[in-house]
C-alpha cells in the first residue's frame, strides 16, 4: 500500500475532502427541522473538528461560527416574538405591550401576545441555519479556504491567486487603519477626516499591491504557453457557463425550486462543461505544483462519509420518512432511527482522516 | 554577466533622468555593492537589471542592459525570472503565499520546474539558509532576519545566475544582519552566484564586496572600481574607512580585522589620550515608567520595565527585533494600554491627555514614517505641520532643508525614497520641538550624510534641554549621539548605563572604532580626531 493510503500515517488531508464532507453535512441539515437531528449534526461536526484540527490560526473558526449561529437564532426568535400572530398556534406565553401601527400597515403587528408555537418555530428554523453555518465553520477550521484555493485546477489559477491576495490584504487593511488612526494622535489631531484616515490606508494598499505585482512579475508569474485568443475566450466562457449550471443545479436540488430531473440535468451539464473547459484550459498553463495535496484513500473515505450522510437524509426526505419534519411545534421531537444512523456515518473522518503531523517545537524568533 | 551600455532612464513626467549614461559590467560570481546617497537612483539601477524598469514602472530606457546575454528591452521581468532573482526593500510586501515552504517554491512553480526537482531544491535551500526549523511557519510569524532569508531563498530556488538585493540588512538587528550576510557569502563563494546589492550600512557589507558601483545622483557620472580604490574618495564611507583616512593608512582597511592589524601604532599613540567621559546629566525628569507591563493578547511585550528619562539625555534603546522597543516608545505616547504599572510623560498619563496637549510634551516618529504624512505635496505637508504644532510658517521646511536639502516642493510624499520620506516625517515632528522626542528606528534607509545631519540636530536638541529616546540597531549612530543606552531583551531591561560602558564591551553592539582600538575607550572617529589634535 502506498504511504498516502495509510489512515494512521500523519499528514494533512486534502482540503477539498474536508469541504466536501462539510458540505455533505450541511446538505443533510438542510433536509430536516427536527432539533434532535440538528443537534446531532452539530455534535458530529464539533467532534471531528476537535479530533482533527490543527493549531493554525484559522482552527478556532468552528467556535466563531458557533457564536454566529447563536446570534442568528437569537435574531430570529426575537423578531418572531415581536411579530408573532396567532396564526401559528394559541398557546400564549406572555403579552408584550403592543405598538399601535397606522392603517397602511394592516396585518402587521408589533408586540402583543407571544405564542409558544411562534417562538419554537423560529428556534427550529434558526437552528437549521445555524447548524449549516457551523458545518461551513468546521470546514474552515479543518482546512483554510486559502489551502483549498491552492488546489484549484490550473485553468482557474489566476482567479485563485487573486483570491489569495485579497485574503491577505483584507486583514492588512484593518491593521493599517488602526496604525494610522493611532498615528493621528502624534500630529495632535483628535478627529480624523476621510483624507487623514482612508486616504493613507488606500494609498498604502495601492503601494503594496504595486510592490506585490512587481515581485510576482519578477518571479515569473504569468508565463504562459501561447494559445490563440479565440480558444482562450471559448474556454473561459464555458468555464463560466459550467459553473453557472452547477450553481443552478445545486440550488434547485437543495430548495426544490425545480423538478428533480431538470435540476439534476442542469448539474450534470454544468459539471461536464466546466470540467471539459478546465481540461482544455490546463494546456495553456506551463506552471507546475509544489507538493500537491494527494487524493488517496482517506480523502475518498472522508468525502464518502459526508456524501452518505447527505444521501440518507435526501432519500429519507423524498420518501417522507417520519421524524424529519415535526408534526407541530409543540410536540416532543421524535428520534428517527434510520436518519440518525445515516448521520452517524458523518463521524467517520474522526478515524478515517490521518492525524496531523506534530508541529515542530517552536523556535523562538 | 551583467552589462550596462550607456544606460539612461527617464521616468514619465520627470524632467531629469533618474540615471544618466551608466556603463559598467559585472563579471560572473562577483559581489557588487551599489552605494550612493538617499534617493540617488540606486533602486532604479537595481530594477533595470531584471527589466522592472522600464517594463513595469514605465518611463524610457536608452542604451542597453544585457543580463546573461539577454537584452532587457526584449525580455520582460517574468521572462528573466530564471536568470535574475530580486529581493525588494521590504521582504513582506513581496511575499505571495503564506508559509515558508510555499514561498520558496513559488518562483519554481511559475517557471514550470518539475515537481521532484522542486522538492529537492526547496530542501537544499532550507539548509543553505538555515530555515529548516521554520519551514512550515506562517510568514507573518517570522523574525526580521528569517523573513529576509526567506525572501532571498525564494529568489534563489529558481537557480538564477544573478541575485539582486535592495538594502537587505537595513531593517535588521546586528545579529540578524550577520545571518543574512553569512548566507550571501556562501552563495557567492560556493555557488558562484553574481550578487548585486544596494546598502547604506557600509560598515556591515563593504568587506565582502568585490566591486563598488557608486551612484552619485544628479548629473554626476556613475563610477565603478575596487572597494579599496572607491573608498579613498567616496563621500559615503563606514567608520573603519574614515579612521583609515584619518590615520593615513594605505591600503585602506575595509574590515575590522585589517584595521586592527594596521592600528598597532595608532593604539600606542592614543594610550594616554582617552576621551573625556561626559558627566551624567542631571536634568528634570521628563518621562518615567514604573513596572510597566504591556501584552498583546497572550504575548507579553514588556515585562515590568522601570526607567526614568531626564532632560538633556539622548537615550538609545537597543535589542533584537521584537524585544519590546517600539512598544515602550508607544506606551510613552499612550498608543498602547499598559496592563499594569504606569508610564508617564511630562508628569501626566499620556492616555488621559488630549492629543493637542500631548504633542506639546511628547513627539514620536513611528516606524512607518508615512503614517504621519497626509498631504499630497511636500509643501502642503510642511504647511500642515506648521499649523498643527502652531509654529511659525516655514519652520518645518527649514528643518527639512537641513536634513535632506533640495527636496522638490511639489513631490508627493509617497514618491520620495524611503530615506527622504523619513526625513520629511522627522522634520514634521521635530518642528514641534517637544521636550521629549521619541524616534523609532530613525536611521532606516538614511545615508551617512543624512545621519550626520540628524546627529547634529539631536545634539542641539539635547543641549537645549530636550530629551531624546531613539530605538535603533545602528551601533555607529548610538556611539555618535547617545549619552545612555538601554538594552531590552524579551521585554525586560537587561542593561542601562552610559554608552561607553554598555556598548564597548558587547560583541554585538560594539561600534567599529571600539573594536579596532580596544581596549582603549574610543567609540567614534570624531573622538579619535579630537584626541590626536589635542596631542599635537
Amino acid at each position: 500500500m502506498r504511504a498516502v493510503h495509510h489512515l494512521t500515517l500523519p499528514r494533512a488531508l486534502h482540503p477539498g475532502a474536508w469541504w466536501l464532507w462539510a458540505l455533505g453535512l450541511a446538505v443533510a441539515a438542510s433536509r430536516t427541522r427536527n432539533p434532535v437531528l440538528l443537534i446531532l449534526i452539530l455534535v458530529i461536526a464539533g467532534f471531528v473538528v476537535a479530533a482533527r484540527r490543527s493549531d493554525a490560526p484559522w482552527a478556532n473558526s468552528y467556535v466563531a461560527f458557533l457564536k454566529l449561529g447563536l446570534v442568528v437564532i437569537a435574531v430570529r426568535v426575537v423578531l418572531q416574538a415581536l411579530l408573532s400572530t396567532r396564526s401559528q398556534g394559541n398557546v400564549v406565553l406572555f403579552t408584550l405591550p403592543q405598538l399601535p401601527l397606522p392603517d397602511w400597515a394592516n396585518g402587521v403587528k408589533l408586540g402583543g401576545e407571544v405564542t409558544a408555537e411562534a417562538v419554537l418555530t423560529a428556534l427550529y428554523d434558526g437552528g437549521q441555519l445555524a447548524v449549516m453555518l457551523c458545518c461551513i465553520g468546521a470546514a474552515n477550521a479543518l482546512a483554510s479556504p486559502r489551502r483549498l484555493l491552492k488546489s484549484l485546477p490550473g485553468a482557474l489559477y489566476e482567479m485563485g491567486v487573486a483570491c489569495v491576495v485579497a485574503l491577505t490584504f483584507a486583514p492588512q487593511l484593518v491593521t493599517d487603519g488602526r496604525r494610522i488612526r493611532a498615528a493621528r494622535r502624534l500630529r495632535g489631531r483628535t478627529r480624523g477626516s476621510f483624507r487623514t484616515t482612508a486616504m493613507p490606508v488606500l494609498e498604502g494598499a495601492l503601494d503594496r499591491s504595486v510592490e506585490l505585482a512587481a515581485a510576482m512579475d519578477s518571479r515569473g508569474y504569468g508565463r504562459t504557453a501561447h494559445i490563440p485568443r479565440r480558444q482562450r475566450r471559448i474556454t473561459g466562457g464555458s468555464v463560466l457557463l459550467g459553473l453557472l449550471g452547477i450553481a443552478l443545479g445545486v440550488y434547485s436540488l437543495l430548495t426544490d425550486a425545480m423538478a428533480f430531473p431538470v435540476a439534476a440535468g442542469a448539474l450534470a451539464v454544468g459539471l461536464l462543461l466546466a470540467v471539459g473547459a478546465m481540461a482544455i484550459g490546463h494546456r495553456r498553463v506551463t506552471r507546475t505544483r509544489y507538493r500537491p495535496d494527494p487524493w488517496a484513500l482517506p480523502e475518498w473515505l472522508v468525502t464518502a462519509s459526508g456524501a452518505l450522510a447527505a444521501a440518507v437524509m435526501i432519500i429519507a426526505a423524498a420518501r417522507h420518512v417520519e421524524g424529519l419534519v415535526l408534526a407541530g411545534p409543540l410536540v416532543v421531537p421524535p428520534v428517527p432511527v434510520l436518519p440518525v444512523i445515516g448521520l452517524l456515518l458523518g463521524l467517520a473522518p474522526a478515524v478515517a482522516a490521518p492525524p496531523l503531523t506534530r508541529r515542530r517545537e517552536l523556535v523562538p524568533a | 554577466m551583467i552589462e550596462f551600455d550607456r544606460v539612461t532612464v527617464t521616468y514619465d513626467g520627470a524632467t531629469e533622468p533618474a540615471l544618466r549614461d551608466v556603463s559598467f559590467s559585472i563579471p560572473e560570481g562577483e559581489l557588487a555593492l551599489v552605494i550612493g546617497r538617499t534617493g540617488s537612483g540606486k533602486s532604479t539601477l537595481l530594477r533595470t537589471i531584471n527589466g522592472l524598469v522600464p517594463h513595469f514602472t514605465g518611463g524610457t530606457l536608452a542604451g542597453r542592459v544585457l543580463v546573461n546575454g539577454r537584452d532587457t528591452r526584449e525580455y520582460r521581468p517574468r521572462d528573466l525570472a530564471d536568470v535574475v532573482g530580486i529581493v525588494g526593500q521590504d521582504p513582506m510586501s513581496g511575499f505571495v503565499t503564506d508559509t515558508v515552504e510555499d514561498e520558496l517554491a513559488y518562483s519554481m512553480e511559475s517557471l514550470g520546474v518539475p515537481p521532484d526537482m522542486m522538492r529537492r531544491r526547496v530542501e537544499e535551500t532550507l539548509d543553505l539558509l538555515g530555515l529548516a526549523d521554520v519551514r512550515d511557519r506562517a510568514l507573518t510569524s517570522l523574525s526580521g532576519g528569517q523573513r529576509q532569508r526567506t525572501a532571498i531563498g525564494s529568489a534563489l530556488t529558481s537557480h538564477p545566475a544573478v541575485l539582486v538585493l535592495d538594502e537587505p540588512t537595513s531593517a535588521l538587528d546586528p545579529q540578524a544582519a550577520e545571518e543574512v550576510l553569512a548566507a550571501l557569502q556562501r552563495l557567492v563563494h560556493d555557488l558562484g552566484v553574481t550578487v548585486v546589492m544596494a546598502e547604506h550600512r557600509l560598515e556591515r557589507v563593504i568587506q565582502y564586496a568585490d566591486r563598488v558601483i557608486e551612484v552619485p545622483g544628479g548629473s554626476a557620472a556613475v563610477s565603478t572600481g575596487l572597494p579599496v580604490d572607491q573608498m579613498v574618495t567616496a563621500p559615503v564611507a563606514p567608520p573603519v574607512v574614515e579612521l583609515g583616512r584619518l590615520a593615513g593608512w594605505s591600503p585602506l582597511p575595509l574590515s575590522v580585522r585589517d584595521a586592527r592589524r594596521a592600528a598597532v601604532a595608532l593604539r600606542t599613540r592614543l594610550t594616554d589620550l582617552a576621551p573625556p567621559r561626559p558627566v551624567a546629566v542631571e536634568g528634570r525628569e521628563l518621562a518615567q515608567c514604573k513596572d510597566l507591563v504591556v501584552a498583546y493578547g497572550n504575548t507579553p511585550a514588556l515585562r515590568g520595565v522601570s526607567l526614568s528619562i531626564r532632560s538633556g539625555e539622548v537615550v538609545a534603546l537597543m535589542g533584537r527585533n521584537g524585544a519590546g522597543k517600539s512598544t515602550l516608545l508607544n506606551a510613552l505616547v499612550g498608543l498602547v494600554q499598559p496592563r499594569s504599572g504606569s508610564a508617564t510623560a511630562a508628569g501626566a498619563d499620556p492616555r488621559r491627555t488630549r492629543p493637542s496637549q500631548l504633542v506639546k510634551s511628547v513627539g514620536l516618529v513611528p516606524q512607518e514614517p508615512a503614517d504621519l504624512l497626509y498631504a499630497a505635496t511636500v509643501a502642503d505637508e510642511c504647511a500642515g505641520a506648521d499649523s498643527d504644532f502652531r509654529v511659525a510658517p516655514g519652520s518645518c521646511r527649514a528643518l527639512l532643508d537641513r536634513l535632506a536639502p533640495g527636496l522638490d516642493d511639489q513631490m508627493h510624499p509617497r514618491d520620495l525614497s524611503e530615506g527622504q520620506r523619513l526625513c520629511l516625517a522627522l522634520s514634521v515632528v521635530l518642528c514641534g520641538a517637544p521636550p521629549l522626542l521619541l524616534l523609532d528606528e530613525p536611521t532606516r534607509g538614511l545615508d551617512y550624510g543624512a545621519k550626520r545631519r540628524l546627529v547634529e540636530i539631536l545634539r542641539e536638541l539635547a543641549q537645549a534641554g530636550h530629551a531624546v529616546v531613539l530605538s535603533t540597531h545602528d551601533v555607529e549612530m548610538v556611539a555618535e549621539v547617545a549619552t545612555r543606552v538601554l538594552v531590552l531583551a524579551e521585554g525586560e531591561l537587561v542593561s542601562d548605563g552610559e554608552t561607553a560602558t554598555v556598548i564597548a564591551g558587547s560583541p554585538a553592539f560594539a561600534p567599529q572604532v571600539a573594536k579596532i582600538l580596544a581596549p582603549l575607550p574610543f567609540l567614534t572617529v570624531g573622538e579619535v580626531a579630537t584626541a590626536l589634535e589635542r596631542a599635537s
